[in-house]
């Protein structure tokens, strides 16, 4: 059979029967990957997306280091019961920033895409510390040790270059005054408050761990739980326009 | 044997390996001064131990060798290599029972969080990522490479190509293992699921992997067989294409290159789908392609029965390592991945139904006139339950990608359950089954210190993966159910964390589902240490010569 006996040079050959199954498996990658790349229509023109601020950043970089995507999605799917728990459905452009993306793939605990604004700061750190004093079916690990750990603001700038490099549009400005400005979103009645907000509009500083004076992982993760979600103006986005 | 007379030299090799490990243990001394944190110290150091080590050994095995090199063939038969494959079936034994336990110790804090002890390295976030890595690439990779290495030799009747080459191999993956577990105890992730080493470990197993590639070719290109058996194809994609997943979904430029902590070049939405096309074939070239070639080798030896089907393995070979790699995007359904991707997702993964199946039947079939050996030889039965547990699985896949089904599937257990279905029963059936064959070849022994102890495995396991299994299933879909369950009044019926609790029995079962399979597994490592141990040597001319391969 000619078929069967044309294989057969492949299964003589090792080197030819290598470079037949790198051209194989390429393909089906490139035809999905690539385009994602150039189609306009991939990520959605939006109004309010910025990058994160040093503190929310730190934030992340927490999440990330703590395994929470494990258990926590951030992708609303635009199914009725999804946009009913949680909110409007998620837009590529709202992770366009992030590195690497935490939509994750398991939801053990609920998605929070849209946790920002949704519970108090001294709930978020009640809870981290111990959920089940507030949710007694509560399955979560607590978080406790995230109090306890002091943060060194300076060490933030040197990720943020790094981001800038990869793609996220930090300013000259916001990479030299990190230090400032993640001091700042946790001293709510600091002055350099307002320098903050001009250079990440939105930015809401407050005292997120509650505890007076010490800089803390705590303060980090709940500033960027209490972000997430709330960049976009859902009441300028028009849906229609996205169609794809 | 005449007294040697050639002067003993240090071959190229050696001392260029050695060279190398000298000048990377300086670096690594050099790294742990300078780093950023302490993690990176810490496997700085580590690796200037090991680097020192590795440059030991080479001496060591330098000064313990003749002054000849190794023969490949003695009285016209090969010299098979056996050493490093011993160490790699000794190692996928280990970390399959590390990474069994990290699992049931993971299930059980779903159901008691209290397990949790709110410590950074004992939360579930922590250990889960410990768990798939030490299930899939430990376990997973070291049976993986003791069976690609054994089955490259024998059906090539080639000794393994380089003497340092297959312990580098070797060794420098399960280095990479200890500097991946390691690290995520200590909070050093990329949070990429089944990626998630940092960007130096990631460099590591690039370098390792590259010469896993050389000495698998180079073996091949040696051989002694003018055809490359079936199984090889099967190892052969495998390795190419993690090679490829692994460059193509880890690029990360570091903060320092003196610390843990990188950014993943690739961003949101692309970031998404590479990290799926990576995921799933991870999947599909690591935990199918490979564990097929086992299955082509150890399923016919064992059952002493030629391949069913030729035509049949090359259709499907090509078939699934072509559509496999398409699959990715029904990870990404109904999420901000465009429309178009998740719809070519979708249906490649519908179309994968077919050649998943062509592999099961072509190792089902293989039993076709050997069938009474299932009653009497547990280890053959175990694979083809593998088998059969492949094909429930590749049936099951395709269906959850099915957006419809995938929209009530998908974040719930029933993913969980899914996984479990082909790891613990495909993947892990298949792989006992193999080195329960692999340790009485490899150590000489007549036969297995006891049967009967591998009839208790295979039960004991088969009841627990039962156990497991049906409990994602329903927990999977009564969760789905009840997070889009409306009240007649419009509402939505149930708060987030009243699904959760609806959970905890079915926790509780798969808890108990993994100790059985746990038990199961301990019971084995007894049964190979007493081969190895007390078994019966085998006679030296019984062993049959290997059948040419097709």
């Amino acid at each position: 059979m000619s078929f069967l006996s044309r294989h057969g040079v492949l299964e003589r050959n090792a080197i030819l029967l290598a470079v037949a199954i790198l051209v194989v498996i390429l393909i089906g990658g490139i035809v999905e990957i690539a385009p994602l790349f150039y189609l306009k229509s991939t990520i959605e023109k939006v109004e309010g997306m910025r990058p994160y601020t040093p503190l929310e950043l730190v934030g992340r970089d927490i999440y990330v280091r703590e395994g929470c995507y494990t258990c926590h999605s951030q992708m609303v799917r635009p199914l009725r019961d999804e946009v009913e728990r949680y909110g409007h459905y998620s837009l590529a452009a709202e992770s366009m920033y992030d590195h690497p993306f935490q939509w994750g793939s398991k939801r053990t605990g609920p998605d929070l895409a849209r946790v920002g604004g949704k519970y108090s700061d001294e709930w978020h750190v009640t809870h981290l510390i111990n959920p089940r004093s507030i949710v007694p079916q509560s399955i979560m690990p607590g978080y406790g040790f995230l109090a306890r750990a002091e943060l060194d603001p300076t060490k933030i700038a040197r990720n943020m270059r790094t981001l800038r490099v990869v793609g996220v549009p930090y300013t000259d400005d916001q990479i030299k005054n990190a230090a400032l400005d993640l001091k700042a979103q946790a001293t709510p009645d600091s002055p350099d408050v307002t320098d903050l907000q001009k250079r990440y509009p939105k930015a809401v500083a407050r005292n997120f761990d509650g505890d007076q004076g010490r800089l803390t992982e705590m303060d980090a993760l709940v500033a960027y739980l209490q972000v997430l979600g709330t960049l976009v103006d859902f009441k300028l986005y028009d849906d229609k326009a996205d169609l794809r | 044997m005449a007294q040697s007379t050639a002067r003993k030299t240090m071959t190229f090799g050696e001392g260029g390996t050695a060279l190398v490990f000298a000048v990377t243990a300086l670096l690594c001394l050099v790294g742990a001064a300078k780093a950023q944190d302490g993690t990176f110290a810490f496997h700085a150091y580590l690796s200037a131990v090991a680097s020192v080590l590795a440059v030991f050994m080479i001496f060591n095995s330098y000064s313990r060798r003749p002054s000849e090199p190794i023969p490949a063939e003695i009285d016209g038969k090969p010299n098979y290599n056996f050493g490093p494959i011993k160490f790699a079936t000794a190692a996928a034994m280990f970390w399959g029972i590390a990474g069994f336990l990290v699992g049931l110790w993971a299930a059980l804090e779903l159901a008691w969080p209290a397990l949790n002890f709110d410590l950074p390295w004992t939360n579930f976030g922590r250990i889960r990522p410990l768990h798939t890595s030490a299930v899939i690439f430990a376990f997973g990779g070291n049976a993986l490479l003791a069976s690609s290495l054994y089955v490259v030799q024998r059906s090539c009747r080639v000794r393994l190509a380089g003497e340092i080459a297959p312990w580098f191999v070797v060794l420098g993956y399960n280095f990479f293992i200890v500097i991946a577990g390691t690290g995520y105890l200590l909070g050093v992730t990329q949070s990429k699921e089944y990626a998630e080493p940092e960007w130096y470990a990631d460099l590591w197993l690039t370098i390792v992997w590259v010469v896993y590639l050389l000495v698998y070719l180079a073996t091949l290109i040696k051989r002694k067989e003018p055809h490359i058996f079936v199984a090889n194809w099967f190892f052969l994609a495998f390795i190419v294409t993690i090679a490829v997943l692994h460059l193509g979904n880890n690029p990360a430029l570091p903060v320092s290159v003196f610390g843990s902590k990188s950014y993943i070049a690739w961003s949101g939405v692309q970031d998404a789908m590479f990290q799926w096309w990576y995921g799933h074939n991870a999947v599909g070239f690591f935990l199918t392609a490979g564990f097929l070639g086992i299955m082509y080798y150890f399923v016919p030896k064992r059952a002493d029965r030629p391949i069913y089907s030729y035509r049949l393995s090359i259709v499907h070979f090509w078939s699934l390592i072509f559509l496999y790699i398409w699959a990715g995007p029904h990870h990404l359904h109904y999420t901000a991945l465009p429309d178009w991707a998740q719809t070519l997702g979708m249906t490649f993964s519908v179309m994968l139904w077919m050649p998943s199946w062509g592999g099961m039947i072509n190792g089902l079939m293989t039993l076709s006139g050997a069938w009474d050996k299932l009653r009497t030889d547990p280890v053959l039965r175990m694979m083809v339950v593998s088998v059969a547990f492949y094909g429930m699985s590749t049936f099951e896949g395709p269906m959850m990608s099915v957006k419809a089904v995938n929209s009530l599937s998908h974040y719930t257990d029933w993913t969980i359950g899914h996984v479990h279905s082909g790891a613990l029963g495909w993947v892990g059936f298949v792989s006992f089954g193999a080195i329960y064959c692999l340790v009485p070849w490899l150590w000489q022994k007549k036969q297995l210190y006891s049967l009967k102890l591998v009839n208790w495995h295979f039960w004991v396991s088969t009841i627990g993966i039962v156990l497991y299994v049906s409990a994602m299933w329903v927990s999977g879909i009564l969760q789905g159910l009840m997070w889009r369950a409306y009240t007649p009044l419009g509402f939505l019926e149930y708060s987030f964390i009243e699904t959760v609790e609806a959970m905890h029995p079915f926790y509780v079962i798969r808890a108990l589902g993994g100790l059985l399979f746990v038990i199961g597994s301990l019971l084995m490592a007894w049964n190979l240490w007493m081969t190895v141990k007390s078994g019966e040597p085998e006679p030296v001319a019984a062993r049959p010569a290997l059948q040419p391969a097709e």
